[in-house]
């Protein structure tokens, strides 16, 4: 047996190498848990001010795992400089920022958080549907800025009960949606890749034909070619005035720029986003209106399911460096 | 012999309709405007704030003392000494949720019987709960205000919230409403505990005889109880400090339920996790403290301002009224078990 270090390692330490693969401003919240069972390698603080691509090619040749962190691109070019890159874990269940043909092509396994967030995210697609349609942030506001003391009562929101809640895409995310909002008495029905035997909505066979049934679009599924602007204009018309649309997706799901316009013309009756176009831009037209909920894409941000990632994350790596079998692997689309 | 009909056999002239009853509006019904919906046909409804009299003179008058019922929003008392100055008065209709603006006791002494909203609240009332509950725990509206200053764009990422699921929270007043805030929860995944005056049969959540016991039990507290002499300030600082720092208290009852100021004074000094508040103590105002915070969301008592709600409680109010001058059973009476529902007993 050879008696060379394992590859990656740094000789003497006993740790594979695992690459962070991040942008400056994202901290990895487990660094320290990574930092217990790997060494790691971390561009942004190992070497802040060498290009990523030169410190790649010089410290990373050998290294086969490297951790995907939240918004992150990795695209072809980055990982050409990782010539024995085996494993990309990312922290989170969207993957549509890293090539995954060029990883097919490869033979690199790609693994994301799973069901890690659907919780989470699910609690807070209900939570901006109560904003939207109780005002709840806008009276917030109304009473901060002393509205009530001058202007008297706030004007009234909707009703939650009796609503046509359409869940786009019932994978972990839409289904922990409908559980949670069958209590308020919403009529919920769902569109998605294919029919679900066992949920007992009614399905949809396209986004438009939910829509036409719908007061609310509530988005959970992933960003893909087919899914890109899902939400386009004919969509937002049939939702009508009274319409409401959440995101808790991709913000590429809706035509951001129709999204707008409809607002503004009040043909749409609101929306709540977690995500958008180009974060963390939001469109300036949106920041004035009171039928909407901004947020800074944080549906997926607790510090229990910071918790919950990094033992995935790590438990993943282990499997990895000890041939045992990965979880959450993602398949080609 | 037979003796013949008086008349030509035309039918007796009909009796002439009784007057129509008279309804006393302490003010006015605002309910009804606010969605467009005319007050019904059939009665007289007598209207103080059109009369040149101050309303204690008006109370006085002929007319006000033919009153056969009282309606009231709920911010205008109805008191022993009202009640007493208006004897032909049978019913008292209220549209608020709460009753602890009526003189409970001095009409059953007299035996008025009191129409309230029944369970037209509910919905609105429990959503709007776990609306609030969430939003402090997730930091929904304080994110809000972030990406609406440019700060998402500046400073980058906002502070973390909390999970919602697995949270211990505990319902103060099982009613109508807390059964509702309980049901909701437990979708989510928290566990669900309570304090009432007696435990209730039948329930599977954790009963607690005290308040201070639930808190100190729970990461969050729901205030879904009436505002009695029992209740006022029952959730005093002791209360407060044992749900702690991580600990959240949400208000949908009565602002006078809390010490207010204790309440701020925690809040502001980090011994208290947050508040979403939709009732204080002395509405409009709201202590100035509160308005600069993060850790609390703040609504304009409007837990139940929907017109689909609104609408129902119109039509309630107008069945409730026909029901009684027709001497059918009222569609929402205040009894013994209505007092227990929302939390008097």
């Amino acid at each position: 047996m050879s008696s060379q270090p394992e590859p990656g390692a740094e000789p003497g330490s006993g740790r594979p190498d695992v690459l962070v693969h991040r942008l400056p401003s994202f901290a990895l919240p487990f660094l320290a848990l990574l930092c217990d069972h790997f060494t790691v390698l971390d561009p942004c603080t190992d070497s802040p001010d060498e290009p990523a691509h030169a410190f790649l090619a010089r410290r990373a040749g050998l290294t086969r795992a490297l951790v995907c962190v939240g918004p992150i691109p990795l695209p072809a070019d980055t990982l050409r400089l990782l010539p024995s890159l085996r494993l990309v874990v990312a922290t989170t269940t969207g993957v549509d920022k890293i090539d995954l043909r060029e990883c097919r092509q490869r033979g690199i396994a790609v693994t994301n958080a799973g069901t890690t967030f659907a919780e989470d995210v699910a609690d807070y697609a209900v939570a901006l549907l109560l904003d939207v349609l109780r005002r709840m942030s806008t009276a917030d506001r109304y009473v901060r800025e002393g509205s009530w003391l001058k202007n008297g009562d706030y004007p009234l929101g909707f009703k939650l009960r009796g609503k046509q809640v359409g869940i786009v895409g019932l994978g972990n995310i839409g289904s922990h949606v409908a559980k949670r909002l069958q209590p308020f008495g919403c009529d919920i029905a769902y569109n998605s890749r294919s029919k679900k035997p066992s949920f007992p909505y009614p399905y949809h066979a396209s986004v438009h034909d939910l829509a036409t049934n719908s007061d609310v679009l509530i988005l959970c599924c992933t960003l893909t070619e087919e899914t890109r602007h899902v939400i386009d204009r004919e969509v937002m018309t049939v939702l009508e005035d009274r319409g409401v649309i959440i995101n808790v997706g991709r913000g590429g799901l809706i035509n951001e720029k129709e999204l707008v316009q409809f607002l503004m013309r009040g043909e749409l009756g609101g929306a709540g986003l977690d995500v958008f176009e180009d974060e963390p831009n939001v469109p300036k037209e949106l920041l004035g209106l009171d039928n909407v909920v901004l947020s800074p894409h944080s549906a997926a941000l607790t510090p229990e399911s910071f918790e919950a990632l990094g033992e995935l994350t790590v438990s993943n790596l282990k499997a990895f460096f000890s041939n045992q079998p990965l979880s959450c692997l993602v398949q080609g689309e | 012999m037979a003796s013949l009909p008086r008349n030509d056999g035309a039918p007796p002239p009909p009796p002439p309709p009784p007057p129509p009853p008279r309804v006393l509006l302490l003010r006015h019904p605002h309910h009804f405007s606010l969605i467009d919906r005319p007050l019904p046909d059939g009665f007289l409804f007598l209207k103080p704030w059109e009369s040149p009299l101050p309303f204690d003179d008006f109370l006085s008058s002929a007319d006000a003392r033919a009153a056969e019922a009282i309606y009231s929003s709920g911010r205008e008392p109805v008191t022993a000494d009202m009640l007493r100055r208006l004897p032909e008065a049978r019913l008292v209709v209220t549209t608020s949720a709460g009753l602890n603006h009526i003189d409970l006791a001095e009409c059953r002494r007299r035996g008025v019987a009191i129409a309230c909203s029944g369970d037209v609240y509910t919905d609105d009332v429990a959503d709007l709960a776990v609306g609030l509950l969430i939003d402090v725990l997730r930091k929904l509206s304080a994110s809000d205000r972030y990406v609406r200053r440019g700060s998402w764009r500046s400073e980058g990422e906002f502070a973390l919230g909390s999970k919602l699921g697995g949270k211990r929270v505990g319902i103060v007043g099982l009613g109508r409403i807390g059964e509702e805030v309980a049901k909701r929860l437990e979708a989510f995944g928290c566990a669900i505990s309570y304090h009432s005056r007696k435990k209730k049969p039948y329930v599977s959540y954790t009963f607690y005889p005290n308040v201070h016991e639930l808190a100190t039990n729970c990461d969050a507290i729901v205030i879904c109880c009436g505002l009695t002499e029992k209740t006022h300030h029952m959730i005093n600082r002791e209360v407060l400090l044992a749900l702690g720092k991580d600990g959240v208290i949400v208000n949908i009852g009565r602002g006078p339920i809390i010490d207010e100021k204790e309440m701020v004074q925690l809040l502001v000094q980090g011994e208290l996790g947050g508040a979403g508040l939709d009732v204080f103590e002395n509405e409009p105002s709201v202590p100035e403290e509160l308005l600069t915070l993060d850790n609390v969301v703040l609504s304009p008592h409007r837990a139940v301002y929907t017109p689909e709600t609104l609408s129902n409680l119109c039509d309630l109010v107008v069945g409730n009224l026909e029901a009684f001058f027709s001497n059918k059973p009222l569609l929402s009476p205040v009894t013994t078990a209505k007092l227990d529902s929302v939390g008097f007993s």
